[in-house]
């Protein structure tokens, strides 16, 4: 496949025929990332992202209501059993706002992940029979899980009304870390569904990892019960700063998370970069071996 | 000059790997291999001192697909095992080179596993090439099946933006085009219909007419007319025809001699990975026929995998050769690793010319076939008399079941040899007696 320099160079000898020109090579061992290609092909992306979204709730009965009832009761159940039974402290915050302000990135995140993570070998047929930037596959199935977080998130604020929490300025925030809960899913999608192709044990692997990273994650619980001295490494987990992200953007009494989040972001960095020269390294045999 | 050039390939080749086990590799077996190495090793040694057994088993056939695997059987000193890894490949291209200009229509034939396909999926960029280079001077469309992404719970008419987009196609474009689309589908009153409702046959049609309607300098494709009904086929063919005229660069992969034939000036004919010949079609198709014909194969001995369950096992046909008007016996084991339903299985018989002579249908009166996940499903099949004209008759298997819808082209081959005892007089040649051998008598 062409990647982009040698398209390039193609272009600046062929000048003189408006044909565009691709070279088919062997694999040579440097990848790029591939992302003027992406973009060139963004209206793919737009398509599979709409057909996700399009048939996920098709012949259900309650429809979209499910975006809504997955983090609810997921609500109801932690505030009873951590937040009445066990007295887990929720920094000054009535537990169930508490516990529904951090499920929402939380559902997105899960939601993601494992739909990138199976999105290479549920595309199987697409992938052995037409050519396309095979990163359109993931990306598409990590954007497909905003809608169900819009949804969900009509019902945050209502709560947040009902308990008479009002947003501070730390809400235009917000958007930052829904991306950041996004680019934690598709780095560690991007691994996982490359390793998918090859290892089918992975999609046994991501149930377990999704229940793990939970528990791992201050959903239930607030950070601050962490001692601070382990708090930077706390932060490894770069959902924690999510997490904290959200609560400290929405509902403006939690502390703002200072070396957690910094720790978290150059983690997703370091996951997101690596994953993607990994899923570009792995890219040409996903046909030969899906 | 170098401009009118389309396509330039030079020492294309592909390696492939062989061997079902090795494909869905688990993370379980690399680990268990890595940690049993060791002991292989060690019992390896102990063979050397016990003598001359291992070497032996390193040259038997049938260890082959253990070679990768901790097998006892397996060759274990790493000399075997190297040559093995390299004998568990297959050149599905080896050294392929050819220029197509600028509004070629080309064809490409060759038996199943010449490589044809895999040439297609390289020029199109699915897969990369092993070795050796191609330059191509235009947009690829390529038609590798008909349709791709189609997704049975949206709309005709989402369907056709989706697939359109998977295609390569802009939306702008697919606008501009989507009336006519529908039109040459002839899906006018069920485009806003779920796709899963749709008859196999709009289905096949709406997808051909999304694919037919890219616009891209180059055309690829594949096998695609074996699908949908004899009219349909026309209307493709057509369709195919069209294009081409329009200066239009076509590459043409087609088990079906005559459409060959008819729609390209020359072809390349594939065997074993290799080109082994290039020029007019019309030459081309006769060679290709004259080979076809040496093919000695009776029962197929290897399982064939139709679909990610449903497996072949074994199709055979006695007794092959056969005499002409003599009875025939056709024997077929499928299995599935789940359960499954089969809505149409169906035996394909056609003549050496890619004519369809007949077809035995599989079917149960109830319309489908289930298998229930153990076990396989034998067919036997009883035919009185084959009739047809002494040649080479050719099996292919349709499948249409919850796992796969396919053809399978040219499993077996049928020797169908002259009844000569019957005759008092000297015939006239095989091809100016048509096909069928009616059983008659004359009185004068």
């Amino acid at each position: 496949m062409a990647n982009s320099q040698s398209e390039i160079r193609a272009a600046q000898l062929k000048a003189s025929a408006d044909l565009p020109v691709f070279f088919i090579k062997p694999e040579s061992g440097l990848a790029s990332l591939g992302l003027k290609e992406l973009w060139e092909y963004r209206e793919l992306l737009y398509f599979l992202t709409w057909r996700d979204i399009k048939v996920r709730y098709k012949q259900t009965v309650l429809g979209a209501a499910w975006a809504i009832i997955q983090p609810f009761f997921m609500m109801v159940v932690f505030s009873l059993f951590f937040g009445r039974l066990a007295h887990v402290p929720s920094d000054g915050i009535s537990y169930p706002v508490f516990a529904y302000c951090a499920l929402l990135p939380w559902q997105l995140f899960a939601h993601s992940l494992i739909e990138s993570s199976n999105s290479l070998v549920a595309n199987e047929r697409l992938i052995t029979k037409v050519y396309f930037p095979r990163l359109v596959v993931p990306i598409s199935a990590v954007l497909g899980g905003l809608i169900d977080f819009a949804i969900a998130f009509v019902i945050l604020l209502l709560m947040m009304a009902y308990y008479g929490i009002a947003p501070t300025w730390a809400v235009v925030t917000l958007p930052a870390f829904i991306l950041f809960a996004i680019a934690t899913a598709l780095g560690v999608g991007l691994w996982l569904s490359a390793l998918n192709v090859k290892y089918r044990d992975v999609r046994y692997t991501i149930t377990f990892l999704v229940q793990f990273w939970l528990f791992a994650t201050p959903v239930a619980y607030a950070s601050s019960i962490v001692p601070e001295r382990w708090r930077p490494l706390y932060g490894l987990n770069p959902m924690s700063g999510v997490v904290e992200g959200f609560r400290w953007a929405l509902l403006g009494k939690s502390p703002a998370p200072g070396v957690l989040l910094g720790v978290s972001i150059t983690v997703v960095i370091l996951i997101l970069v690596g994953g993607l020269l990994y899923f570009r390294r792995m890219e040409a045999e996903f046909a030969d071996v899906v | 000059m170098s401009s009118d050039i389309a396509i330039r390939c030079e020492g294309l080749s592909k390696r492939y790997r062989i061997g079902e086990q090795e494909r869905y590799k688990a993370l379980r077996d690399v680990i268990a291999d890595t940690v049993a190495a060791p002991f292989r090793r060690l019992r390896s040694a102990f063979a050397k001192g016990n003598g001359n057994a291992d070497a032996a088993s390193s040259l038997s056939p049938s260890s082959l697909p253990f070679a990768l695997g901790p097998s006892p059987l397996g060759p274990s000193n790493p000399q075997s095992e190297i040559r093995n890894r390299q004998s568990n490949c297959i050149w599905a291209l080896d050294d392929v080179s050819f220029e197509i200009k600028h509004g070629d229509v080309v064809g490409i034939i060759g038996r199943n596993g010449a490589g044809k396909s895999t040439l297609l999926k390289i020029l199109s960029r699915i897969t990369k090439p092993t070795k050796g280079h191609a330059e191509i001077h235009g947009r690829v469309g390529s038609l590798l099946e008909v349709g791709t992404g189609f997704h049975p719970e949206l709309t005709g008419r989402e369907n056709i933006y989706l697939n359109g987009a998977i295609l390569g196609m802009r939306k702008g474009e697919i606008d501009r085009k989507f009336d006519e689309i529908v039109a040459f589908a002839e899906v006018e009153k069920f485009i806003d219909t779920p796709v899963k409702r749709y008859s196999s046959g709009m289905h096949v049609r709406l997808a051909f007419a999304v694919a037919a309607h890219m616009e891209t300098e180059i055309l690829l494709v594949d096998e695609v007319l074996a699908v949908g009904d004899a009219e349909f086929q026309k209307k493709c063919l057509g369709k195919i025809g069209d294009v081409a005229r329009r200066g239009r660069t076509v590459l043409f992969v087609s088990h079906d001699m005559s459409a060959i034939r008819l729609l390209c000036a020359c072809a390349i004919r594939l065997g074993s990975g290799r080109i082994v010949g290039q020029g007019p079609a019309k030459e081309q198709v006769e060679d290709y026929l004259k080979v076809a014909k040496n093919i000695t194969a009776i029962k197929r001995r290897e399982p064939l995998r139709l679909g990610s369950n449903l497996q072949l096992n074994n199709f055979e046909v006695t007794p092959n050769a056969t005499i002409s008007g003599a009875p025939l016996q056709f024997m077929m084991e499928l299995e599935s690793a789940v359960p499954m339903r089969i809505n149409e299985l169906a035996v394909l018989i056609h003549d050496s010319l890619g004519r369809r002579i007949s077809i035995l249908d599989l079917r149960s009166a109830d319309g489908c076939l289930r298998t229930n996940g153990t076990g396989s499903l034998i067919f036997e099949v009883d035919v009185a008399s084959f009739p047809m004209v002494e040649g080479e008759y050719y099996l292919t298997l349709w499948v249409d079941s919850d796992d796969v819808t396919a053809e399978f082209r040219d499993l077996l081959s049928l020797t169908v040899i002259d009844d000569a005892e019957r005759r008092e007089l000297v015939t006239y040649p095989p091809h100016a007696r048509g096909s069928v051998e009616l059983d008659y008598r004359v009185r004068v």
